[in-house]
Parts: C-alpha cells; structure tokens; sequence
C-alpha cells in the first residue's frame, strides 16, 4: 500500500524530470509518451486507491512517512502521504484530470515547438497537487501550495515571447504570494497555539482552545478565528475569491490545457480542499466561517455578473469557475464541507470538460478566442458541440428535481443551495448565501447558454472574415468610438500562433479559412470527461451528502456537534430546491431571446454602452483600483527609499560627504593609479597592526 | 583529529607560497604562463582545502555541545592562539570552503591582468574567513575578522569596475568605523574579564550597565557587516563594482560574518543588552526586509537588485537570530548557509551574461531564453529560491526565522512576512525583464549558452539548494545541540 501510493504520487515527477532534463535528447514524441503513460499509471492507481476507501477495506486514516522535512523542536514535519477519503476524493480527481489533460495536449499543443516542456510542466504541477492534498502536515501542504503555484507561473507564461503572459504569470504568482502571507501567518499561529503543525496531533487540541482570545499585532482576538481567518486568506488567494481573484482571468493567457487542468479543476480548488481538511478548526471557529460564507457570496455574484459581459471565450469560462468556487466557498463557510467537496467534484468534470471543448472549439477556429467571430460552428464541430452542451447542462445544473435525475451540477449545487437554506435557522449568513446562490444560478445559466449560442449557433462571423472590413465584428466596431482602447486590448487576446514563423499561413484568417472538428486525441478526453459531467453527480451523491455520508467520510470531515445541516437537508420546503431550477431556466430563456431569436439584439446594447455593461465588462474596475494603489504606490515607495532615504539621506549624511573629499584626492592621485589602493591597503594594515598593538599594550598594562 | 582546524585554516596558504615561488623562481616567465599556472595551483589548493574541510564535518559529534577539535597555544602577551569549532561555526568553514573553488573557476577567464596576485589575494582571503569562524580567542578573531578587510578590499579595488575606488573606500569606511568601536570593547573586556578566551568570556557575567556598552560596541560592527538597515548602502555599490567572485565571496561569506558574530558573542557573552535590544533589532530588521526589498524593485542594475535583496535576506536573520528561540535561530543560521549557496549562484548568473556583454543593466537584455535555454532553467531555479519557493533551501530559513519571530513578536513577524509577497515582486520581474520576451536587442543575437566550465560552476550549488530545501536535517541535525545550549545561555543570562 505504501509502495503503491509512493508510485502514484511521484510517477508524475518521474516523468517531468524525464522530459524537463532530457525532453531536447529523447525527442517530443518520448517525451509526452513517457509523461502520459505515468500519469495514466498514476490515475489508475488513484482510482484503485478509492475504490479501497469508498467501497474496501482501506478504512482508517493512514500515513505513510516517507523522509524527515523541517525537524526544529516542536515545529515538526515529515515529508509523508496522507490517505484518507479527502485525499483520495482528490487523488481521484487530479489524476483524472491531469491524464486526460496530458492526452488532449497531444492534439492541441500538436504545433508547438517545445512539446517536452510543456508536459514537463504539467506532470510537475500534478506532483505538486499531489503532495499538496497527501501532505500530513502544515510544511508539506505549504510546500505542495507553492509548488502548484510555480507550475501555474509557468505554465500561465508559456507562450514566454507574449508580454501579456509574462505580465499575468507574475501577476498570478504575486496574488497567490499575497494568499501565502496570510497562509504562513495562519501557519505560524497555529504552531505557537499548539505547538504542533502535524494534522493528526493538532487536531484533537482545538476544541480545547475554543472561548480562548490570542494577541496577534497588537490587539486580543478570538483565537481559533483568527487562526481560521489567517488561513482563509491562503485559501482565497489560490481560488481566487473577491479582493485576491485578479488574477485568475488573466491566467487564460496559458495554453487551454492548462486552464482546464490548474484554473478549473484542480489547483484553483486547493483552497476549497484546505477548508474542509481543516474542519476540526472551522467548526470552531464561527466569525471566520462567516467571512468565508460573506466573501464565497460575494466571488459568487461577483464573477457571475461580470461573465455576462465578456467576449472571449476562455474569459467567461474562468469567470464562471470562479463563480463556482464562490459556490464551494460559502458552502464550506456555512458547515457543509461535504456538499463543498462534492461540488468540487463534479465541478471538476464539466469544467475540465467545458475548457477543453473550448480549447477544441479555438483550435478548430484557428487560435480564435473572441466569440463575436465565432456562430453557427454546430455542423463543422458536432462533436465539439454536443460535449460543449452536455457541460453546459452539467453546469446550469439542469436536472428534475422530484425525480432526483440530472447531470452532474445538479446534485451538488441543489445541495449546496438547499443547506445555505437550511443552515439559515442557525447561522446570520444562510439565507443571504441562498439567495446570492440563487440568484447566480440563474447568471450562470445565463452566461453558460450565451456561450454556447454565440459559439454554435446563429449566424458564422467566421464565414466573412476574409472581408477584412468585418473582421472585428459588430460590437468591437462599436466599442472603438467610445474610447475604450483598453479594454478593447484586453479582450483581443489569442493563443499565438506558433506555426507562424514556419511561414504557414493556414492559421492566418486567410481566404480558405474552415473551422475543423478536432483529432481524435482531443476529442476522447472530452468524451470520457463528458461521461463524468453526466454521472459525477447521480453516481457519487449517496456516498459524499447522502445516506452513505459517514460511512465515507469516516470523520476526515468533522462536523460540530451542532452542525444538523445535511441531515436535515430533506425537511427543506419543496420551494427551496425548485427555486434556483426556475432561474437556471429563466437564464436560459433569456440567452435564448437574445441570442437566438434576436440574434444581434445583444451587440446593439452593448453598443450603448450603458453605464452598467461599462461597470461589468471592465471587471467592476478592481483591476483598475488594484494598480493604482499597488503597483504603483510599491513603485513609488521604492523610488522614495531608493532616491530619498539611501542617496539623499544615509549617504548623504554618511560616507559621501567624506567620499567627496576623496573624489577630490582621487583625482589628483589618478596619476598612482591602482597605486594608492594598495596605498589605502597599505594604511589599513598598519591601522589594523597599530591598534592591536595598542591593544596589547593596554591589555598588559 | 586536533590540528584539523589550523591545517584547513592555512592550507590556502601553501596555494599563496606556491605562486610566490613561481614569481621568484621563475621570474622572466610570461605573463599568460604565470597567469594559468596561478589559476590551476589556486583551484588545486581551494580544491584540497574543501576536502580537509569534510574531515571535521564526518568526525563531527552533533550531541556535544562545547567546542571540538580545540587547539590551543600561548601565542603572545596572554593571547592564545585558540581554535575549536561547535554545531554553529563548523558548517560556516564548510560554507566558505566549498564557495572558494567555484569562486576560482568563475574568475578562469573574466580575470585577465594580475591573475597571481588576484589568486594570492583570493587565497589569503579564504584563510582569514576560515579562522574567523575557527578562532576561539577574542584577539585572534579580531586578526581573522578586520584581515579579511584587506584582501577584499582588494578585490573590489583592483580587479573591480569603472566605479571601484569608490565602492572599495565606501566598504573600507563602513567597515573600519565599525570595527573600532569593536576593538575597543575588545580591550574593556579583556582589561575586565583577564582573558581573551572566548569559552571563558562566555562563562563571565559582565555587569548589566557595562553590557549595553559591549553590546553596542559589537553592534556596530556586526550591524555594517551583516548590512542591516540603515548602515547597509555600502552593499550595493561594493557588489556592483566588485568582480563577479568577489560578489560571490562577499555575499556569500562575509556577510555571513555579522551574523556568526551576534550568535558567538552578543547572545551568550551580553545576554542581559541582548534583551533589551531586541525591539531595536526587531524594528531594524523588519524595517531592512519592507524597504529594501521596495528599493530593489527599482533597481536597474542586476547585481544592484540581488545586492539589495541581499539585505532584505539579511533582515530575516537578524530577526531569527533574536526571536530567542530555537526555530528563529535554527531559522537564521540556515538562511545564512542557504543564502550563501543562493545569492552567490545569482551573482554568478549574472557573472555569465556580464562576461558575454560587459553590461549589467537589465534594460539591455530580454529574451535570453531563446537562445540560452540552460541558462534561463539555472536562473530560474536559483530566482526561485531568493523568492524563498518550498523545495528550495530559501524557504527553510525563511519560514523557520519568520515562525521564531511571530514566537516573541507577532507584529514583526507580520512585517516581515510581507517581505514573502515582495521578494516575489522584485525577483520575478528581474527575471521576466532579463531572460523572457523577444530577442529583441541585436547585440544578443549570436550570445552563447552555458558552457562547460559553467555548468561546472553551477552543478554543485544546485545540488546544494535543493537537497538543503528537501532534506533540511542535513544542518539543523548539526546545528540543534549547540544552538539549544546557545538559548539556555543567553536565557539564564538575561534573567539573572
């Protein structure tokens, strides 16, 4: 068992070190084999290992300790795997993911000229994430955290010639190290609390810290909340929630692959993991759960409201995923990891799935991302097309209530809803997270089926792009009068062409431009992600919030003792659940309105520019905030402390008023030469000689 | 194994007679000649010197707490010539040591004019800094300690840049103000105490009032050499003028100086002041991390930028070293280590580019990638770990000074903890601004990959930052016996 899980966690990093040292020797072709073939290795394995949990005999908490880490007294950790139904619901989830991203980057990574980093990268990350949610300790997760955050600066700045990447894998790694700061905040006051940060040891110690305050900075606080607030800010950093999610659409400028597997699946979902890990801490701790509850709600509506808006088509996925760990968020905020955990689960799939059809979509469309040139592409991509709408069905969480059947979204988040309802008798925030939650259900089907129609159906933009007039659609025409060159920039952004410089000028919007339906390769991981997107839900919703709950978790999830709410999820009134159905089709009718039967209606609104659409499609201006104050406030404190405090004053003062002096005699000396240094030496080893002998006469004496 | 410690001290010195020899032996020989034989006889002697070195390590006992390998002669007027290493100071000899050879074969070929004396200079250089951290009497450290000012000066002096009698007489100014405050504390004690004996000064009680005195006299010193804020702006111009080896050296070791001087002095020998100081240092050194870290955002001279988050790293240090625990001062004496393997990699990163293009300004590069793969992968790694990236030796001291801080000042351990958020700001775009992007500037269009004598170079400090990132035990199993013993002193001293 321990040889099996060693295998599963470290074939990803065999294989990124195969093609991330040797890739250029062994060729592309070795190199993606050898990296997939160990991470399918690896996802087998995965899936054997939950079958154990799940269904087997595997059904304590194990750990398995492999080598020590940080050993300095108390503070203790040890590099191990962790195994337990958390972090086999994950392993689950990773390695799927990941194998499937690695088969699919075979086709759409099939033009770039350096495939073995590439895969390199994307096994590396995956070993991350798997040390990330094996680790027994605080250091090995912490360790996990950022090494998935190195893969996403990376991966995000692939393409390493577009200033646009290079300029948002910073941004992203800067975010996630502005999470990190809450994160190691959070570490280092648990181990003074506790004086442990080993899981297994720390957590039968919480209960007893309850009702205690602790003095951080200077002022008294709740102890456990503080602690839990600290290492909620990690958590928000890597799944981008308000005030730290900047960074997670601009993240599209990585290849899709690498959006469907990091900024949807898994890595953005580590926060949302770290919560439920650290139940036996959140139930103690309600003032940071309500946080959580306020800022999930608020990422919810947020990201929701501003994918409305957006063109490209990556950027409204990332919107929405961020949408959705807004789901995850509060949910886990108001006690109900499990449903959290399931959500994440499912999500996973028809995110994943949703990416990667995106991505089927862009390269049949020639790196096209801007769906206003898109339309009509149902017949040229059918496969494409009916996988895209499977998760589009998964995602609105369409399903029928009465008879329990539906797609995969549909359980989690009817779950998700019902307990923020029924958590509502108990905690301040129950009700406003089903409302918020509500009310995006309906943006979400709203966006998801905008998306869709404007991609498959209607009319083909693409049919006259050769007509060079048009190329820039109707509203991108009408944007440019209206002064709005920058985020006209923004939005234009593509994959880049890699063909290009071999002179190929297929890729270019040329005369004979066709959509195309994808190679196989790409199309058999949407397929078998398609299969996830249906069935996540129906299959495994029994074991993760049903009947079969404890039997499953087997308290890798704690729950107060106070905390009824999934048991009580059945006495919820009927309304509750049929409540965000109704707006998931509302939304769906509306898209249609406008974007099937009135097709254009849309372009013309945006056309006018109201000061809402403004206000949604420049991202509620955080950005905007966020760079005046920030970046350019560290750009002028630095120049104050480089120019002000080190030149003018500390020098200034010191040793320049003397240096000038020495300019002077520097200058009239500059016929020695290099001479008078050995002249200054020379002095110095008599200053040094003569004071030691003074010392000595002086100690003598 | 008694002996060990001075046959490594001076085994540079045999490299030194070696190419004295030559000259005087040889005297009509030709310059290249004299120039190759130097080189080979100062990488075979550094060479040798590493090896000797592993001797003490091996025979090492981790348990003890007191010195070992102690010699211990009467050299004149009552001062000893004393020698010992304990779990601190042994694996700073190993540091300086294993740094050496590399900072010889950095110098193979961007040394051209007075390689002999450039070579003597480095050799007597590594003697002084192996017997700073060997010398256990007060007045044979001071030798070792202001000595190696000479050679370094030197360095920078001689074989630095257009700027370099500036830089040299900023680093000589700063450093001597601060010694002779040293020195005179040096003479009180001895005057006081009636030894130079460290172990023996450790075991004096000196008067609370006199300690403050002491403290700060030290203080000076240790403050300039570390750099801490605000007596730092030496660093800076020293690195920017000095040879790349230099750099590597000074960073790497002599920095190191100041930190090894509170852990083995102020600590143990002034425990009550080192109490009373602490907010002074902590103030200090969350001051160094927030501001120099935003001037080296600005900077537009690479080694100015890694000079400046030199300091910043410093911060850490400092701060570990009086958090008066074990996690902060097991914290500090790791950084110190793991930055020495780091920042002298960087300064090598930049030794490479700087031999192919004479130019250090990051606004002249971008888009070394497409051409230098390897290069970009090694500076990558090494960028990662000044960010302090888990899996690299920066994050273990980094973290562990940071938790040791928040133990006795949560505040500080809040500043400093933004420094987590900035290294990442100013090293990452350092990095995007020098390696990725378009080739854009023509004059990099021919520039070469790595070659062999630098994948030489960089192999081992490699190895180094990652085994230390994933295998810490390597040092706080060396170094946890004698820091434990070092916190008891300094806390039945302070509360007594």
């Amino acid at each position: 068992m321990k040889a099996l899980l060693t295998t599963l966690v470290f074939a990803p990093l065999l294989g990124a070190i195969v093609a991330g040292l040797f890739g250029r020797r062994i060729g592309d072709k070795l190199s993606m084999a050898v990296t997939t073939a160990l991470l399918f290795l690896s996802c087998g394995l995965s899936w054997f290992t939950f079958a154990n949990v799940a269904w087997g005999s595997w059904t304590q908490h194990y750990v398995f300790q492999l080598l020590p880490f940080i050993d300095v007294g108390a503070f203790q950790s040890t590099w191990s795997i962790r195994l337990d139904t958390l972090s086999a619901v994950m392993l689950v989830v990773i390695n799927t993911v990941s194998a499937l991203v690695h088969l699919y980057s075979w086709g759409y990574m099939a033009e770039d000229d350096s495939k073995p980093r590439f895969f390199a990268y994307l096994s590396l990350f995956t070993f991350a994430m798997l040390m990330l949610v094996t680790a027994a300790d605080f250091m090995q997760l912490f360790f996990g955290w950022e090494g998935v955050g190195l893969a996403s600066y990376l991966l995000i700045g692939f393409w390493f010639k577009k200033p646009t990447a290079n300029a948002a894998s910073i941004k992203a790694f800067v975010t996630n190290r502005v999470g990190d700061f809450g994160f190691a905040l959070g570490i280092m006051t648990i181990f003074w609390m506790f004086h442990t940060i080993r899981f297994a040891e720390l957590f039968p110690l919480i209960a007893a810290k309850a009702g205690t305050s602790w003095t951080f900075a200077g002022v008294s606080w709740s102890a456990l909340d503080i602690a839990g607030f600290l290492l909620f800010i990690g958590a928000a950093g890597k799944s981008a929630q308000f005030f730290l999610h900047v960074w997670l659409p601009d993240a599209m400028e990585g290849p899709t692959p690498v959006s469907a597997l990091i900024h949807a699946a898994t890595m953005v979902t580590a926060g949302v993991y770290m919560l439920c890990l650290l139940s036996p801490l959140y139930e103690y701790a309600p003032v940071a759960r309500e946080i959580i509850t306020v800022i999930g709600a608020i990422t919810c509506l947020f990201a929701a409201t501003v994918g409305l808006a957006q063109n490209d088509i990556k950027r409204v996925i990332a919107y929405s995923t961020c949408s959705q760990l807004g789901y995850m968020f509060f949910a886990a905020g108001l006690g109900v990891y499990q449903a959290a955990m399931f959500h994440l689960f499912t999500h996973a799939f028809f995110k994943a799935l949703l990416f990667l059809g995106a991505g089927s979509v862009i390269n049949g469309m020639h790196h096209e991302q801007d769906m206003r040139k898109m339309g009509g592409l149902y017949n040229k991509l059918p496969i494409t097309c009916a996988v895209m709408l499977i998760g589009t069905i998964a995602i609105t969480g369409l399903g029928i209530p009465g008879l329990d059947i539906g797609f995969a979204g549909f359980y989690s988040k009817d779950a998700i809803l019902t307990a923020a309802f029924q958590s509502g008798h108990s905690q301040a925030f129950g009700y406003f997270a089903y409302i918020v939650g509500t009310l995006v259900a309906g943006l979400t089907a709203y966006y998801s089926w905008r998306l869709a129609f404007m991609t498959f159906n209607g009319t083909a933009k693409w049919s006259h792009a050769a007509d060079h007039g048009d190329a820039h659609g109707g509203a991108a025409v009408a944007h440019a009068g209206h002064g709005h060159a920058s985020s006209a920039q923004i939005e234009t952004h593509s994959e880049p062409d890699v063909t290009a410089d071999h002179g190929h000028d297929a890729h270019g919007h040329g005369h004979d431009f066709k959509p195309h339906e994808s190679p196989w390769v790409m199309l058999l991981p949407l397929v078998a992600l398609s299969i996830g997107a249906i069935f996540a839900g129906g299959v495994f919703a029994h074991l993760f919030i049903g009947e079969g709950r404890d039997a499953f978790w087997r308290g890798a999830i704690y729950t107060g003792a106070n905390n009824h709410i999934l048991a009580n999820l059945e006495e919820a009134p009927k309304w509750v659940a049929l409540l965000p159905l109704v707006a998931s089709v509302i939304g769906l009718l509306v898209a249609a309105y406008f974007y099937l039967l009135h097709e254009g209606l849309a372009a013309r609104l945006a056309a006018n520019n109201g000061l809402l659409y403004r206000f949604l499609y420049n991202k509620w201006y955080v950005d905007e905030v966020y760079d005046f104050i920030f970046v350019r406030g560290a750009k002028a404190l630095g120049d104050l402390f480089w120019k002000g405090g080190d030149q003018k004053i500390i020098d200034g003062l010191g040793p320049n008023g003397v240096a000038q002096v020495s300019a002077k005699a520097g200058r009239g000396l500059s016929v020695l030469q290099s001479g008078y240094v050995y002249h200054y030496a020379f002095v110095m080893l008599l200053g040094v000689a003569g004071l030691l002998t003074y010392a000595m006469w002086a100690w003598v004496r | 194994m008694t002996g060990i410690l001075s046959l490594v001290t001076f085994a540079p010195m045999v490299g030194v007679v070696a190419i004295l020899a030559m000259r005087l032996f040889a005297p009509k020989a030709d310059e290249a000649a004299v120039a190759n034989s130097s080189r080979w006889i100062a990488m075979a002697v550094t060479l040798a010197t590493f090896a000797l070195s592993i001797l003490p390590i091996l025979a090492f006992k981790p348990a003890q707490t007191g010195m070992q390998f102690v010699e211990d002669l009467t050299w004149f007027a009552g001062v000893h010539y004393q020698m010992g290493v304990d779990g601190i100071s042994v694996l700073f000899v190993l540091l300086t040591t294993f740094l050496m050879p590399l900072a010889i074969l950095a110098s193979w070929k961007s040394i051209g004019n007075r390689v002999a004396e450039y070579m003597i200079c480095f050799l007597v250089l590594e003697t002084l800094m192996i017997g700073v951290f060997c010398a256990m009497d007060l007045v044979l450290f001071y030798v070792f300690f202001e000595g190696g000012l000479i050679p370094m000066f030197l360095i920078i002096g001689i074989w630095g840049g257009k700027n370099r009698v500036y830089a040299a007489y900023k680093f000589f100014l700063y450093t001597l103000a601060g010694s002779v405050l040293m020195l005179a504390a040096i003479l009180t004690m001895a005057g006081i105490a009636h030894t130079t004996s460290i172990p023996a000064l450790t075991a004096y009680h000196f008067a609370p009032g006199l300690q403050i005195w002491l403290w700060l006299a030290f203080f000076a010193s240790f403050a300039v050499k570390m750099p801490m804020w605000p007596v730092h702006t030496w660093l800076p111009d020293a690195h920017v003028e000095a040879p790349t080896a230099g750099s590597v050296i000074l960073a790497g070791v002599l920095l190191k100086m100041g930190g090894y001087g509170f852990l083995r002095f102020s600590l143990p020998m002034f425990p009550y002041a080192s109490t009373y100081f602490t907010p002074l240092i902590f103030a200090m050194s969350a001051i160094a991390i927030v501001y120099t870290s935003l001037v080296a955002f600005r900077q537009t001279d690479m080694k100015k930028l890694i000079a400046y988050s030199s300091v910043a790293h410093m911060g850490f240090v400092t701060m570990g070293i009086f958090s008066g625990n074990l996690q902060g001062v097991q914290g500090a004496i790791f950084q110190m280590l793991s930055h020495g393997v780091i920042s002298g990699a960087l300064f090598l990163c930049v030794g490479v580019i700087y031999d192919r293009m004479h130019t250090r300004e990051i606004a002249f590069y971008g888009g070394l990638v497409n051409r230098m793969p390897w290069y970009a992968a090694v500076f990558m790694l090494f960028t990662m770990g000044n960010v302090g990236l888990p899996g690299t030796s920066g994050f273990v001291g980094e973290f562990l000074t940071m938790t040791g801080a928040y133990g006795a000042s949560t505040t500080t351990a809040l500043f400093a903890a933004t420094g987590v958020i900035l290294s990442a700001v100013y090293a990452l775009s350092l990095y995007r601004r020098v390696v990725f992007g378009e080739l854009v500037n023509p004059k990099l269009a021919a520039i070469t990959d790595l070659d062999w004598r630098e994948v030489v170079i960089f192999a081992p400090l490699i190895f180094g930052a990652l085994a230390l990132g994933v295998y810490p035990h390597f040092i706080t199993g060396v170094t946890q016996a004698s820091v434990n013993h070092l916190i008891d002193l300094w806390r039945a001293g302070a509360g007594g």
